[in-house]
């Protein structure tokens, strides 16, 4: 019988949201930059279509909302570990609206919806960072250490730390996790930095994979019931060396444990901010199961849900 | 997860690591204070054995008279331990050397000293007796097995030896306790016994349970806490017993940890005796725990944590843990129960319970469905030792900007938590220092890759006392989790001031090693109801007869014992609800005082198989000195190879104790013994016949065991101020006089013992004078035990020559008056005194009130202050003289003594040296002592014990040695007592126990270092060699010491020959 904490669980559902043409105009970004925005709603189809052709993930798909340019980013509405999603209070006023569609959608999935009702509060999710054995939670200027405590006390089970951020938008800007124990790190100095604090505040022990590019160490590491272990990253047309150093995983993870799969997705910061272009890069390399890592699949009774997002616009 | 698999990694690591030194961690194993722990109650046991033989044999041929003296040798705690037989040995030469000197270091003076001893003795006395009562089983049953062991008889035989002396002692006119008259009165209580009895002052400590029952346990006033432990260890039937302490609540509420070593009463302060049995070191995974009795105990305890939100978790996970708990205490769900709900919602799981998560709770219980209660138990802790918070001891504090802050102490290290968020950690191996003063608590980081200095952080606490509190569970908790072996207390060279407490018991190491050894058939317990956590039953309704028809169903699925027995009857209701049974109420009628555990002890037939260190037979062989010489070396050899070699742990039954094992009565024995190590060993050190115990021995196996006993008596005195020669001590700085000197021939002592105890297996060293001001502890872990290095320094004290210091002094004290009585004391946590204890703590209350004018309020107030020792740098200036020949004559003497032993006969050499020099070839030697022929003793217990067994006989001889002294200690001025220190260590064929003692006469500051080395080895073991290294290797270790006396005794047993 599997733990409650059984790391990443598995991962059953997406939740994603349409770009709205305010997106282009409208969204927060931290350079102006032209958004092509129906290369970007191709890119984000794409996506949506791996999630749900390719990962046999359930996509909940929430509908665009024009007067919140930024809802694309639903990462940073809620924060959802085990059966309990936090609905956080998001850094930026122009988008505190945004967790309302996804409330809804999580309480749909029969999740403990627990809300962040502290005015002093501001929570990003793109700050937090679950490594399937503890929170990070960076501080950044979109999340404030009120917000990290609401998340802390909503999942109590778990060690929930701070991380200073220095520079960039999020925590999760410049690193993620890419497997169980494994962060994907940036090269940069302030990356770096982040990263022997988190490594300095964990009991527990992580491998890093450094990547050249901060913005490609932003990746979605899931763990599926008959896929094995999934890695969602950019596309080597954008950061060619990057996707190298991951896909250097591939070997990695072939020796004590199932081969890893390798999905690539990709977002073009640079041009569009948004265009999430969809391109496999690897191959499938067949169901695996990890029953070391993830022994007993079953979360009792909960209904695991990751909650997909589209990663976040560095460039906000 | 990798992650997990990481740590478990870190785990292995560690574990190897500790493999890697098995002599050092068995060494430790071994000695640890804690002898009685049922783990190695057979190795340890042994090693008391042997230690009470000594002990015993020396004391035996003393006239009563002689006895009758006390000794400040005494001092060195006599208490310390259910076991006694340290002490007692140690006291037993106390009193030969005694008087043998003469006058001289009698310290009468001393009314406390007196007293206390008194008090130990009766409270030896008592143990024995009440361990019989205690013990519904007639001391037959031990007996049968007990052969190769030390059988009750024994006890009661030797301990009315004892008597015999304690009451003249009493007669003296020495004045203790009245008898509370305990009704302990048993078969075995001599009349001597009874009036000793009459004399106990006795105490009734309330020990809350963890399963919410109350366990009141009658303890000599005096007792240390050890002795508390110990009794509810065996009240619990706890082997693995290291994770657990107790608790009280000081005058200020806070909940302190007993310490063991040190008299309970001087630590609750308030007379209210009301303790807490409670988890101190959390480990980080229970699977590695070998007992299901343990893991209930942690699960017990995890429960109380999360119920009362210490351990903060989800929603789901107290649902999770709560249905585990339902499985492991009620067993399977049954499908027909009505209403189980009704009685989930009487239980508390969580601080916030509702009906949802009773639901939950429910549901998940209903699909447990098949689980033993043990695995149960196991999910339960799988899933709780995730949470982030177990295992964590928070405190409150503030950082160095007065923000509020907590901080955390766990197995990995120290947590900084800022509200619910962790916003720093110190690993261990990140901390280099560990002190506090005053109400500051400060770590010192080991500086990062990129950083040049190690940097220090401070904290700051609410109160001095919360600080020292925080810096002693910061010391254990390293030592607990990050230490092969306990730290020596002292090591020291220097002179240091401060607090010297340490972790006085077993690393997670040493108990896991312990526990692997353990080897007795699962003990039956019952798990109690979740009752301790219930709430009123009031309008609930009793879930009675399908219900009551339901559990007995399932318990007996479970295998349980149809009538569960819930120890408490407070809640009458309540216990029928969980029961369902109203047969169950009977049992309810024990009340909650009956362990139901200890009365239903298992005794199963099992491998038991007891772990003799030194089993070894003896051979003797006369020797030349050269043959002895040549010998040396393949003697150290051995003992390498020994202490390199795997733990001796797995005890490889020999030829005996495969017998032993084979008969049930055995087995019995055996568990009997672990269940109730203290007494035993308590009644073992009881006895004052060694030779008795020894007689046991040899009579199982018909061989022929010798032990010899060198008892090496160093002086060194310190008389000019020229003379002073501290080999050891080089950065002594030239203001520090005589004090420091002292201090530093102590720390060479120490040193001595440190590496005997490496040598040997001991480590139980534990200082316990802790400085209300300040302390330091270094957490090295690399190092383990010679480098591990935690002292604590006064505000005077120079940090830079600590560092230069491989080895630090912890335990030195000075009193800033030299002129009234410098007092330098260190306590070895078995061996301490209580005189000592006693003593030192009325000194150090002087020097305390001089020496700390600022702070004496407050120390007053805290229990600790009076023990602990504040070092001021005594104005005179003195020396020591040194004498390296005196080893060598040793040496010699001992070579020549030996001839007799074939004959079984034990000598017991006293060689006074003059001065400084012994000579070899001509010792000024002096048979003083008699031969005794032990054999009515030997024979009866024979007897007694097993007809299988044969019978030994022992003869005993001991010969004295002394040479001249100087000014000596004959001049009967009684000299101040100073330090009393004991150190022991064993390895396989030696034992090692130091002693050290420090006096102050007239003006001349004496210290003296006794050491006791026991060999003990069988016919492959050139005694005669092994002692020679022995005394030659005391004698390089002091340098600086000169030998006035030599005590060989050695005892031989003959079994054949008598049969």
């Amino acid at each position: 019988m599997a733990g409650l904490m059984a790391g990443f669980g598995n991962f059953t559902h997406a939740v994603v949201r349409g770009i709205p043409v305010s997106l282009a105009k409208e969204a927060l970004r931290g350079k102006e930059s032209e958004v092509d925005v129906a290369k970007a709603r191709r890119e984000h189809e794409a996506y949506v279509e791996v999630l749900r052709m390719r990962l046999g993930l359930e996509v909940v798909e929430l509908p665009a909302d024009e007067s919140l340019p930024d809802c694309v980013f639903v990462e940073d509405a809620a924060v959802v570990c085990g059966d309990t999603a936090l609905i956080t209070r998001p850094g930026a006023e122009s988008r505190r609206k945004e967790t309302e569609a996804m409330k809804c959608a999580l309480k749909e999935l029969d999740l403990n919806i627990v809300e962040m009702t502290d005015e002093t509060a501001t929570l990003d999710g793109g700050d937090v960072l679950f490594t399937g054995r503890e929170f990070f939670v960076g501080l950044s200027k979109r999340t404030n250490q009120r917000g990290a405590e609401i998340l802390a006390d909503a999942f109590k089970d778990y060690a929930v730390s701070t991380v200073p951020v220095l520079e960039g938008l999020h925590l999760k800007s410049f690193c993620s996790m890419g497997g169980p124990g494994l962060i994907v790190i940036g090269s940069s100095e302030p990356a770096q930095k982040a990263l022997k604090t988190m490594q300095q505040m964990s009991d527990h022990r992580y491998d890093k994979l450094t990547v050249p590019d901060d913005l490609a160490a932003n990746c979605i590491y899931m763990n599926l019931p008959n896929k094995g272990h999934v890695l969602l990253h950019c596309t080597a047309d954008e950061f060619p060396e990057s996707v190298k150093v991951l896909h250097s995983l591939l070997h990695m993870f072939t020796l004590p444990t199932p081969t890893l799969n390798i999905f690539a997705t990709t977002y073009c910061p640079k041009v569009a901010p948004l265009a999430l272009r969809n391109t496999i890069k690897t191959t499938q390399q067949g169901p695996q199961k990890d029953s070391r890592l993830f022994g007993g699949f079953i979360l009792l009774n909960y209904q695991v849900t990751f909650l997909c997002c589209v990663s976040s616009n560095p460039n906000l | 997860m990798t992650t997990e698999a990481g740590t478990e990694t870190e785990v292995k690591e560690k574990s190897e690591e500790s493999a890697a030194q098995p002599d050092q961690s068995e060494k430790a194993t071994e000695e640890n204070q804690e002898v009685a722990s049922a783990e190695n109650v057979a190795t340890e046991g042994e090693e008391k054995k042997e230690k009470d033989k000594e002990g015993k044999g020396i004391s035996r041929f003393l006239p009563p008279w002689l006895k009758k003296q006390k000794s400040q040798s005494q001092v060195p705690g006599k208490e310390t331990s259910p076991t006694k037989e340290a002490p007692r040995t140690q006291e037993a030469v106390a009193k030969v050397t005694e008087e043998e000197e003469g006058p001289a270091p009698a310290v009468n003076g001393h009314p406390e000293e007196v007293e206390e001893k008194e008090e130990v003795k009766l409270e030896q006395k008592r143990e024995s007796p009440s361990k019989a009562s205690a013990d519904t089983q007639p001391a037959k049953e031990e007996k049968v097995e007990e052969s190769a062991e030390k059988a009750p008889e024994e006890a009661k035989s030797t301990a009315e030896g004892e008597g015999a002396e304690e009451e003249k002692k009493e007669q003296k006119g020495e004045v203790e306790g009245e008898g509370e008259g305990e009704t302990l009165t048993s078969i075995f209580q001599s009349p001597l016994r009874l009036v000793r009895k009459a004399k106990m002052k006795l105490v009734v400590c309330h020990v809350t349970l963890l399963d919410g029952t109350e366990f009141p346990c009658e303890v000599e006033k005096r007792a240390k806490g050890q002795y508390l432990f110990f009794k509810v260890c065996e009240h619990l039937n706890l082997l693995e017993k290291d994770y657990f302490g107790l608790t009280y609540k000081d005058n200020h509420e806070q909940r302190c940890w007993l310490d063991p070593t040190k008299e309970i009463k001087r630590q609750i302060r308030s007379n209210n005796w009301q303790f807490a049995f409670n988890v101190k070191f959390y480990p980080p995974d229970p699977s590695l725990l070998t007992e299901d009795i343990t893991r209930y105990l942690l699960c017990l305890q995890l429960r109380e944590d999360v119920a009362s939100g210490r351990l903060p978790c989800s929603f789901v996970t107290h649902a999770l843990l709560g249905s585990y708990t339902l499985q492991a205490e009620l067993g399977d769900y049954e499908p027909e129960q009505p209403r189980p709900l009704d009685y989930i919602s009487q239980l508390t799981f969580a601080p916030n319970q509702n009906k949802e998560m009773e639901e939950k709770i429910l549901e998940l219980y209903m699909s447990h469905r098949g689980m033993t209660p043990a695995q149960a138990d196991s999910q339960f802790l799988e899933n709780a030792k995730k949470l982030s918070m177990y295992g964590v001891d928070l405190h409150h504090a503030k950082d160095s900007e007065g923000v509020d802050i907590m901080l955390g102490v766990c197995a990995n290290g120290l947590l900084v938590y800022k509200d619910r968020l962790r916003i720093n950690r110190f690993a261990w191996p990140k901390i280099l220092k560990i002190s506090y003063k005053r109400n500051n608590f400060y770590i010192k980081i080991r500086p990062g890759e990129a950083e040049q200095f190690e940097s220090t952080v401070g904290f700051k606490l609410p109160n001095h006392r919360s600080a020292k509190r925080l810096w002693k569970v910061c010391v254990e908790n390293h030592s607990f989790f990050r230490l092969n072996t306990p730290e020596p207390p002292t090591k020291a060279r220097f002179l240091t001031l401060g607090s010297k407490f340490r972790y006085s018991g077993r690393t997670q190491t040493q108990t896991r090693q312990a526990s692997s050894l353990i080897d007795r058939p699962a003990p039956t317990f019952e798990r109690t109801s979740s009752k301790r956590i219930s709430r009123s039953l009031d309008g609930a309704p009793v879930i009675s007869i399908t219900e009551a028809g339901r559990d007995l169903a399932s318990s007996a699925e479970n295998g349980r014992e149809p009538n569960l027995e819930l120890p408490s009857d407070s809640k009458v209701q309540e216990v029928e609800l969980s029961l369902g049974d109203v047969e169950a109420t009977p049992t309810q009628s024990h009340g909650p005082t009956e362990p139901v555990l200890s009365q239903s002890p298992l005794r199963v037939h099992g491998d038991n198989i007891y772990v003799r260190h030194s089993n070894l037979m003896l051979e003797d062989h006369d020797k030349t000195q050269e043959e002895v010489l040549k010998h040396q070396a393949s003697i150290s050899q051995l003992k390498r190879s020994f202490m390199e070699a795997p733990p001796p742990s797995p005890p490889q039954p020999n030829q005996w104790e495969k017998r032993l094992t084979s008969s049930p009565a055995t087995t019995l024995r055996i568990q009997q013994q672990q269940q109730q190590v203290v007494s035993v060993a308590q009644t073992e050190a009881a006895a004052a016949d060694n030779t008795n115990s020894d007689t046991k021995e040899p009579g199982k196996t018909t061989e022929v065991e010798i032990e010899e006993t060198v008892v090496i008596q160093e002086v060194s005195k310190a008389t000019k101020p020229g003379h002073v020669t501290v080999t050891m001590a080089p950065p002594v700085t030239p203001p520090v006089q005589q004090e420091v000197r002292e201090q530093e021939v102590k720390a060479a002592e120490e040193a001595v013992a440190l590496e005997e105890a490496k040598a040997g297996k001991q480590e139980s060293i534990s200082s316990e004078s802790e400085s209300e001001e300040e302390a330091e502890y270094h957490p090295n872990v690399a190092a383990s035990i010679s480098h591990t290095q935690i002292p604590e320094e006064k505000e005077e004290e120079i940090e830079e020559e600590k560092r230069e210091e491989d080895m630090k002094v912890e335990n030195s004290y000075s009193t800033p008056d030299a002129a009234s009585l410098p007092t330098v004391a260190s306590q070895s946590a078995e061996a301490a005194a209580a005189e000592a204890e006693e003593s030192r703590r009325e000194e150090e209350r002087g020097k305390k009130e001089r020496a700390e004018e600022e702070e004496r309020a407050e120390e007053r107030e805290t229990e600790e202050s009076t023990e602990d020792p504040m070092v001021t740098p005594d104005e005179t200036p003195n020396g020591h003289t040194l004498s390296e020949e005196g080893t060598a004559a040793l040496v010699a003497l001992a070579e020549e003594e030996k001839e007799p032993k074939m004959n079984g006969e034990t000598s017991l050499a006293e060689a006074e040296p003059r001065p400084q020099v012994i000579c070899c070839s001509e010792p000024p030697v002096v048979k003083t002592e008699m031969v005794t022929i032990s054999d009515t003793f030997a024979a009866q217990k024979t007897e007694i014990a097993t007809k299988e067994v044969p019978i030994v006989h022992t003869e005993t001889k001991t010969i004295t040695y002394e040479a001249a002294q100087l000014d000596g200690s004959a001049d009967g001025e009684p000299g101040v007592l100073m330090t009393a220190q004991t150190i022991t260590s064993e390895s396989l064929c030696t034992t090692t126990t130091t002693h050290i003692t420090k006096t102050l006469k007239g003006g001349l500051s004496e210290t003296r270092i006794e050491k006791r080395i026991v060999i003990t080895g069988d016919a492959d073991i050139d005694h005669d060699q092994a002692l020679a290294q022995a005394i030659k290797e005391a004698k390089e270790q002091h340098p600086d010491m000169s030998v006035t006396r030599v005590v060989v005794h050695k005892e031989t047993e003959l079994a054949e020959e008598e049969d």
